[in-house]
């Protein structure tokens, strides 16, 4: 190399320097006295861009395989019979019928099946995934009414469904609870959520409500809901050898994997669970009955099974977020200020499960107050295991919560944003922790202004036109940054500058694996197009969990650590002839597709080159996460200020959504064009859930009436306004790329600001939801 | 699903033809037999394709329109003589399912929606009158948002889902029939049955016989008309209460009109008391109240439809204050 090319190189790196994205390693752990991630402060990269979904034009053109769309060679579809009684036995079943139908392959009851260990029920160990703490059709008890009782294999789909319809079964029945009555006369337990009490005493809250000279006491309903997601459940299973492969839609491949192994007495390592595409997670593409019988049909019957539930079938096997009642007593001074905060009530579980709808976890930081009592407690039914739904508790829990403010801002005629930053908490109440970041004060004032919300009529019922009475609510959402252990990365770093990430995480449609291509591609300092993101498969390493919104702070932090691993492997390879000689990892960081010293950018290597003098096709590196120290340390939450327009009719009482704007306060916003979506599809659904989501449980017989999208009502285009969305774009120092997790903020609070809204427009307060025409009608 | 053969008719007579075949059902736009079918609530042996039968919408002699039974009810809804002389039928079509689903739904086959009571369909859990005689009603106590307050039985308490055929009963449709003795015509309001103790009829149509057409009788004031359905979302929902009326006020007084409702009985409901109420009276306010009230006085509720009986008064007057302010 001539002089003159040195000095040239010399000049560029410099002018490169300057304008350069050189990003220095992340902290490996945020506590105190810690540096935030410097992607925060990297305002050039692909983070806060809105870039359109990679895997887009994949689906568009149906060229996304989905998990009933992997053809295998002589496979046989299934279809499920289920029980219609709550409990008791199957007293007999006939299969002769459908055993003798075209194409039925064979017919699977308790009396056949292979015999398998029950799942390990999630939540009693890290790695459990199973829907409940029951055998699968291991003998003949009835736990619900719509439990499989036998699975149909035939050569075609419609084969196996005719067949099915020809099963007889009779039953023995016996008592049951199936009603919310019979179920609370039984007695409350104390609900345990994540092995933690659901209970917060501060202070004498009875006392205080009792001597508060403002109060609000009131009880509040929220029936159960069902998962609709578009893609409805379904996994193609196959045994290979002793090997079991299960093509699935699922949010927890690793611990999918593992349990199932457990089920059937094989080692992890010999279970594959892929899910490389999810049509809708919510909570609801977890473990249920079908993955396992499905793949035990397909040991019985040597040949692949896939396994589509139906719409119906959904309803039957996957459970749905369960009902509560709410009490929410809220006792205030003069000025507004919470002198005493009470949050107690009920949710219905089965005795089988481990999910006591934890409607308090909102309230735990949400206001100040001077005493507080926060408490759920389970009621047990005789019905399908309740499960995760779209932010479970906060969901419910602030639609009791701002729902009791607004009428405390009715009872103290204050404004009602006002009354909440009033009693904005300076730390976490009943923590004591210091907020990580907390900007809903900001949230509130721009979204206020950008709202109009000074239009607003105090005085209920006094806008409208000619039928259609007009009202404004309003109601804080909030959600916790979660960050679960686990969680790992490898990335494979190829000669040709070219980044293959794996992470053991999910893309249920959201836009994942997206966000995570631009954070590893800023992170490495490479473009996009030279970095492409594997996932969706239990033989990555880690274990991430779609669930919590924690999955963007799982998969980040993983990608730091492997990011380190990364720089060090590259360093050794680089070699005293390299112009990094030297350097320890944390004096560099990644630029241009190359590593450079932080403080003297023209000591710089291209990864390429690294890899080409070392004379290496490429470099691997896996490592898992840091330990989520910032939760123990800072009190973590998204928070949103959600303002609502709607329009009553005076004679039906029918509620049209007129407006809506969200206003988040979400950390930075890594991708402004998924995270909208993921902000309106939460409020869309949290519409849902105002107006009309209600599953019609029989409490008869425990057996769930509207199992269809017919009669189990969603919102439809017509009942969408448009749907304004803004954010703080705020960075929590505390969490890697300083963000926090959207996918499910967007639903909370929602049914509250539509309950206050009605209530403004009419004078009537509706405290059950769905709030139907009839609850409106004036 | 139960298997089944398909056959295509030529025509009214081949249809008929093979429609006299056991457990033979007629197969418009499929958009509700098929449901029927795939959750084995049906399960004819033989499905006969009707819709290449009579797509026509003709003037008729006498100044009406004849509808033939495989117009998909799009095209009916859209069209111009419809639309200006009958707009209750344009509307209330329109107030029906999705765009999709009309553009396949025939005529005929709108005439015989089944009920859409959930316990119909559950053929696993539940009981029911109308799809097993004699097993029972679980419907009566238990989830009755959508069933019937007027003309129930102790048998059965479900509604007519259709939109359409609550105009149809208002304008006083003839609905042609052929069947084994040859033609016939019946009064529309005469088509579907209450429940008594056979609701597993929904309508007086002998077996195997055929719609053919409906007939619009001229009704010049029925360019006075609208349909207005009450529902628990915009879009997409069978009604809770539905109104069809036409209105002709002269000088203040109502000189004639029609009313039917849906949603709150077996069949689309010819409001005859209110008509009555109304006919020869002053077109007030106070007038349509009552007529509204004298309408819903049998009226019974369930457990879950109370709200229907004001709801149906309220939407009734709400109505008619919009066609006497279109009128005068």
């Amino acid at each position: 190399m001539s002089i003159v090319d040195t000095l040239k190189e010399t000049a560029q790196g410099l002018v490169q320097g300057a304008m350069s994205k050189l990003v220095p390693l992340a902290p490996d752990s945020w506590i105190p006295g810690g540096v935030p991630d410097p992607l925060i402060r990297q305002q050039h990269g692909l983070i806060g861009t809105s870039v359109s979904r990679l895997d887009g034009p994949l689906k568009v053109r149906g060229a996304a395989p989905f998990a009933a769309e992997f053809p295998l060679e002589g496979m046989v579809y299934a279809a499920l019979a289920y029980a219609t009684i709550p409990r008791g036995r199957i007293a007999a079943i006939d299969t002769a019928a459908a055993e003798a139908a075209p194409g039925v392959v064979l017919v699977m009851t308790h009396l056949n099946a292979p015999r398998m260990n029950t799942p390990a029920v999630f939540g009693s160990s890290p790695t459990a995934a199973g829907p409940a703490d029951l055998p699968i059709m291991q003998d003949d008890r009835v736990h619900w009414n719509g439990q499989p009782i036998a699975v149909v294999l035939a050569e075609t789909q419609e084969h196996a469904d005719h067949a099915k319809s020809l099963i007889v079964a009779t039953y023995a029945a016996e008592p049951s609870t199936t009603s919310l009555a019979a179920a609370k006369a039984e007695g409350p337990q104390p609900g345990l959520f994540m092995g933690q009490p659901l209970l917060n005493e501060i202070g004498d809250a009875d006392a205080m409500l009792a001597a508060a000279p403002h109060k609000v006491d009131h009880v509040y309903r929220t029936p159960r809901h069902n998962h609709n997601a578009i893609e409805p459940h379904a996994a193609t299973i196959a045994w290979v050898g002793d090997e079991l492969i299960v093509h699935d839609a699922t949010q927890l491949v690793t611990a999918e994997a593992q349990t199932i192994a457990d089920v059937f007495d094989l080692k992890a390592e010999q279970v594959r669970v892929t899910s490389p595409f999810v049509g809708g997670g919510f909570g609801g593409k977890c473990l249920w009955d079908h993955q396992i019988l499905g793949a035990a049909a397909a040991k019985l019957a040597g040949r692949p099974v896939r396994i589509t539930l139906t719409r119906e079938g959904v309803y039957r096997v996957v459970g749905g977020r369960t009902l509560t009642e709410q009490r929410v007593a809220i006792g205030a001074d003069a000025d507004g200020r919470f002198k005493a905060l009470v949050h107690t009530g009920i949710a219905a579980m089965t005795p089988h499960n481990n999910m006591p709808e934890p409607f308090i976890l909102g309230t735990r930081g949400g206001y100040a107050a001077d005493s507080f009592k926060l408490s759920v407690e389970t009621v047990k039914m005789n019905m399908l295991a309740n499960t995760f739904m779209r932010a479970p508790g906060e969901s419910v829990g602030t639609f009791a919560l701002e729902s009791a403010i607004d009428e405390l801002a009715v009872e103290l005629d204050m404004d009602p944003i006002a009354l909440r930053i009033r009693n904005e908490p300076d730390k976490d109440p009943t923590s004591g922790l210091p907020f990580s970041s907390r900007h809903i004060v900001e949230a509130w004032r721009s979204g206020a202004a950008r709202f109009g919300w000074d239009e607003r009529s105090a005085e209920p019922g006094t806008r409208r036109e000619g039928e259609w009475l007009i009202g404004m609510g309003c109601a804080t959402g909030t959600y916790p940054y979660y960050r679960m252990p686990g969680a790992a990365a490898r990335i494979t770093l190829r000669r040709d500058g070219h980044a293959l990430v794996e992470i053991a995480a999910h893309e249920m449609g959201m836009g994942t694996s997206t966000t995570t291509a631009m954070v590893a591609a800023d992170r490495l300092g490479l473009p996009l197009d030279r970095v492409s993101v594997g996932y969706g498969d239990s033989i990555i390493p880690g274990t991430i969990l779609a669930g919590g919104s924690q999955q963007t702070a799982a998969i980040g932090a993983a990608v730091i650590a492997a990011h380190h691993a990364l720089v060090a492997e590259l360093l050794k390879l680089a070699g005293n002839d390299s112009r990094l000689a030297g350097l320890a990892p944390d004096e560099v960081g990644s630029e241009d597709g190359g590593l450079a010293k932080l403080d003297d950018p023209t000591r710089r290597e291209s990864y390429v080159s690294i890899l080409e003098r070392a004379q290496r096709e490429s470099v691997v590196v896996s490592e898992e996460a840091s330990q989520p120290l910032e939760l123990m340390h800072w009190s973590m939450h998204s928070h949103s200020a959600l303002f609502c327009e709607v329009r009553v009719n005076a004679v039906t009482g029918e509620t049209r959504v007129s407006r809506f704007l969200g206003a988040f306060d979400c950390g930075r916003i890594l991708n402004p064009k998924t995270a909208r979506s993921q902000f309106r599809g939460g409020i869309v659904m949290g519409l849902g859930m105002a107006l009309m989501e209600e599953t019609q449980f029989d409490e008869r017989n425990g057996r769930i009436m509207n199992p269809s999208l017919a009669e189990y009502h969603v919102p439809v285009h017509l009942d969408v306004p448009e749907i304004d969305v803004i954010w703080t774009d705020i960075a929590d120092p505390h969490t890697p790329m300083g963000a926090h997790g959207v996918g499910e903020i967007g639903i909370t609070g929602v049914a509250a600001a539509v309950a206050n809204a009605i209530y403004n427009a009419t004078g009537k307060r509706v405290r059950d939801l769905p709030i139907t025409l009839d609850k409106v009608m004036i | 699903m139960t298997p089944f053969t398909y056959a295509r008719a030529e025509d009214a007579a081949d249809a008929l033809r093979l429609g006299q075949a056991s457990a033979a059902a007629y197969l418009g736009g499929g958009t509700n037999l098929v449901d029927l079918i795939r959750e084995t609530v049906a399960k004819p042996s033989a499905l006969i394709d009707v819709t290449g039968l009579s797509s026509e919408i003709e003037e008729t002699e006498g100044g009406g329109l004849m509808i033939g039974a495989a117009v998909r009810n799009t095209a009916l809804a859209e069209h111009l003589a419809v639309r200006t002389r009958y707009p209750v039928l344009s509307r209330a079509i329109l107030a029906g399912a999705s765009a999709q689903i009309r553009n396949m739904a025939t005529v005929g086959g709108n005439l015989l929606q089944r009920t859409r009571c959930t316990y119909f369909y559950d053929t696993d859990g539940s009981r029911c009158n109308k799809r097993a005689p004699g097993s029972g009603c679980d419907a009566i106590e238990g989830f009755t948002r959508g069933h019937a307050i007027l003309g129930a039985s102790s048998a059965c308490v479900a509604t007519h889902p259709s939109d359409m055929c609550v105009a149809l009963a208002a304008l006083d449709a003839i609905v042609h029939l052929h069947g084994r003795g040859g033609a016939r015509t019946l009064p529309f309001t005469e088509l579907h049955r209450l429940p008594g103790d056979h609701p597993e009829f929904d309508t007086v149509l002998e077996p195997g016989e055929l719609v053919t057409a409906i007939e619009l009788p001229p009704m010049n004031f029925a360019a006075n008309s609208t349909y207005r359905k009450v529902r628990d979302r915009a879009s997409y929902a069978f009604a809770l209460v539905s109104i069809a009326a036409a209105l002709e006020i002269e000088g203040g007084v109502v000189k004639d009109v029609r009313i039917a409702l849906g949603g709150v009985a077996h069949k689309p409901w010819r409001a005859s008391k209110a008509e009555a109420v109304l006919r020869g009276g002053p077109a007030t306010e106070q007038a349509f109240r009552a007529a509204a009230v004298a309408e819903m006085a049998d009226a019974q509720p369930l457990r879950d439809n109370g709200f229907k009986i004001e709801l149906t008064k309220r939407t009734l007057v709400a109505v008619l204050g919009d066609l006497s302010g279109a009128a005068a």
